[in-house]
């Protein structure tokens, strides 16, 4: 499997989000996308799935444009783990994972699409929430959940937009990594917007730092989490350690903030 | 108050049907045979709560028609439905016949559209509340049943028509029902609006077609303003055998296309981002299911003038006892609206009498009911 994007770029209504953005992804592994808030991270990730079309540039999966694919297609190779849950009427949590079954069952839900569903739930270590009501579950379990759903679609790559935002520590750190051994297990891409930058450094095969509509830097942790990238992008002074053969950014808070003006 | 009520009734039924229970995990089970089993155990307790929905229709069906001036009891009532489909009525035995006249031809017309039009509204309500993610929305609310009113109206006193008699009715009203359609396509599209305001345009819109309907009705003869005025306001009392074909048609052949699109409705519910990477083409889906419903609103509304409440209430009842999975809500909610039109006809036989139009007992009691929805938003109901 193996993504090419070229020449992308993307606007909403006049205002326009990045332009000329390439990118291969052609190897199964995790890949963290970096940036601070606005710079089009979800955007793009909503283009690398057709949820909108960019306004110039090609995105390949496969070497076929998505432009050309049927919405159908594409959710069978793509699967996208939302942000935020956005359900108005709930349902049972695994009737909401059960729907990642779209794709590929029929109307009536089989004993394979329980069984899948059920194996996505242990994963995440829900199991137990099968039969509660979505809404009546916290914002890190809604989490959980989405992920599971993801994961139910059985996709070649994986799109997650930070999948790790409402959980805690424990369960950051657990979900990063039973996404990066899916994706080494199971030979997919995993595509992740995430903020933590240790988080990300830690379990990332592959990290892509964007800042003001473009790519600023591309590569393995080590190459793209360093200094004077975290002050160029972020504006943070800080320092960056190795630990395990990883880069380990440690901020200098009250300089960084002192600068901006704001104490 | 009533949702509530409702609410505990639905709990109550599961328990008194071990439906509730925390299912006992036998040795050595392994989880996905459990969830298994609990998934099973869930959709068999939505299956009875239909089967019961199923069970109070026939006996609301019945009892409807035991109501009137000549006395029938409710067993001869079905004894006279199945001689008369399986054609087995004594020609010699003159209480046989005046039963088959009185059930078929002078009671049956009126059920059979209250029926009709209970499913078909509150299978559109149903659907629209899913794809619009909004738990206020039904025809009416969003102007359809509105603009469906206008075209029927235009037809039937300006006799302003591409086609003659009863489909040159049902077009206009098709036509100009897909007017606030298209509101509903372009500001889903353009504008995100929250639930609240949807419902304001689909208000202001019944506002403007109202208009127009009372200019038509005032320009009309004053003999056929009374009873296009009659009609209007929601009655199922002047059908005939002659248009119960048009209107079972529009009803089930929408109904049937709104369940095929039930599994889509159920990622719509998601949000339009995650629908469309589940391979569903929102744009296409949201047009297609607001045409079906507009066919629908337009059908049931040519024939009965405007019936309020029922597509936005009964799938709010049905939620409560089988859950927001359209493929089950969906029937469900059609069994609802079907038995609440039935209530209503029956409320306003026994209080007021057979004369008055059921729009006016569905507003009586829907309207209330609206109120309490709005009020007592618990999102666990939704």
């Amino acid at each position: 499997m193996a993504i090419h994007v070229e020449g992308l770029g993307a606007r909403y209504g006049k205002f326009r989000v990045w332009e000329n953005i390439n990118l291969d992804i052609d190897e199964p592994g995790l890949v963290g996308i970096l940036g601070p808030n606005g710079v089009g991270k979800s955007t793009l990730m909503y283009a690398l799935n057709k949820i909108i079309e960019p306004s110039e540039g090609s995105v390949l999966i496969d070497g076929v444009d998505v432009k050309d694919m049927d919405y159908k297609d594409i959710a069978k190779i793509v699967a996208y783990v939302p942000q935020q849950s956005n359900e108005t009427f709930s349902m049972s949590v695994l009737d909401t994972v059960l729907m990642g079954r779209y794709p590929v069952s029929g109307f009536t839900t089989s004993r394979e699409d329980v069984r899948i569903a059920t194996r996505c739930l242990k994963m995440m270590g829900i199991t137990d929430l099968a039969m509660r009501k979505f809404n009546e579950l916290s914002a890190g379990q809604h989490q959980k959940v989405m992920i599971a759903r993801g994961l139910a679609q059985q996709p070649k790559i994986l799109l997650l937009d930070e999948p790790t935002s409402n959980l805690d520590v424990y369960h950051q750190v657990y979900v990063m990594k039973l996404l990066r051994d899916i994706a080494k297990e199971n030979g997919i891409i995993v595509i992740v917007i995430c903020h933590d930058l240790n988080v990300a450094s830690r379990f990332a095969d592959r990290l892509i730092l964007m800042s003001k509509g473009e790519i600023v830097a591309d590569g393995p942790a080590g190459s793209v989490i360093t200094k004077e990238n975290i002050k160029d992008v972020y504006n943070m002074d800080s320092d960056v350690v190795d630990v395990d053969g990883r880069p380990y950014v440690i901020f200098h808070v009250d300089e960084s903030i002192r600068s901006e003006g704001l104490m | 108050m009533a949702i509530e009520a409702l609410e505990n009734l639905a709990e109550r039924l599961r328990g008194a049907l071990s439906l509730s229970k925390t299912l006992e995990r036998s040795d050595g089970e392994s989880d996905e045979d459990y969830v298994y089993r609990e998934y099973k155990v869930a959709t068999f307790s939505k299956v009875l709560f239909l089967l019961s929905f199923v069970l109070l229709f026939i006996i609301l069906v019945g009892y409807r028609v035991t109501l009137g001036e000549y006395d029938i009891g409710f067993i001869d009532v079905y004894s006279t439905i199945w001689k008369h489909i399986t054609d087995s009525i004594d020609p010699n035995d003159m209480d046989e016949l005046l039963d088959d006249n009185v059930v078929w031809e002078q009671r049956m017309p009126r059920i059979l559209t209250a029926v009709l039009v209970g499913i078909g509204l509150a299978a559109a309500g149903a659907a629209m509340q899913s794809m619009m993610k909004n738990p206020l929305a039904d025809p009416y609310t969003t102007g359809i049943s509105s603009g469906a009113l206008f075209g029927a109206t235009l037809a039937m006193t300006a006799g302003f028509t591409l086609i003659s008699g009863y489909y040159g009715r049902v077009l206009n009203a098709f036509i100009f029902a897909l007017v606030p359609a298209l509101f509903i396509v372009l500001l889903s599209k353009w504008k995100r609006p929250s639930p609240a305001m949807m419902i304001l345009v689909g208000i202001a819109i019944m506002y403007i077609f109202n208009a127009f309907q009372s200019y038509m009705m005032l320009r009309a003869d004053p003999n056929s303003a009374s009873s296009v005025y009659t009609w209007s306001v929601g009655s199922i009392g002047m059908t005939t055998w002659e248009q119960i074909p048009i209107i079972a048609f529009i009803s089930i052949t929408g109904f049937i296309c709104l369940f095929l699109m039930t599994r889509i409705l159920n990622a719509l519910n998601s949000g339009d981002a995650y629908a469309k990477s589940l391979g569903i083409n929102v744009n296409h889906v949201r047009i297609v299911c607001l045409v079906i419903i507009s066919l629908v609103a337009a059908g049931i509304v040519s024939f009965t003038g405007i019936i309020g409440f029922i597509g936005l209430v009964s799938p709010h009842i049905a939620r409560i006892f089988v859950g927001s999975d359209n493929r089950i809500l969906l029937p469900a909610s059609a069994l609802i609206g079907a038995c609440m039109m039935l209530i209503c006809d029956v409320v306003g036989f026994l209080i007021i009498g057979m004369s008055l139009q059921i729009g006016i007992i569905t507003a009586m009691i829907g309207g209330p009911l609206f109120m309490i929805i709005l009020i007592a938003q618990k999102k666990e109901v939704w």
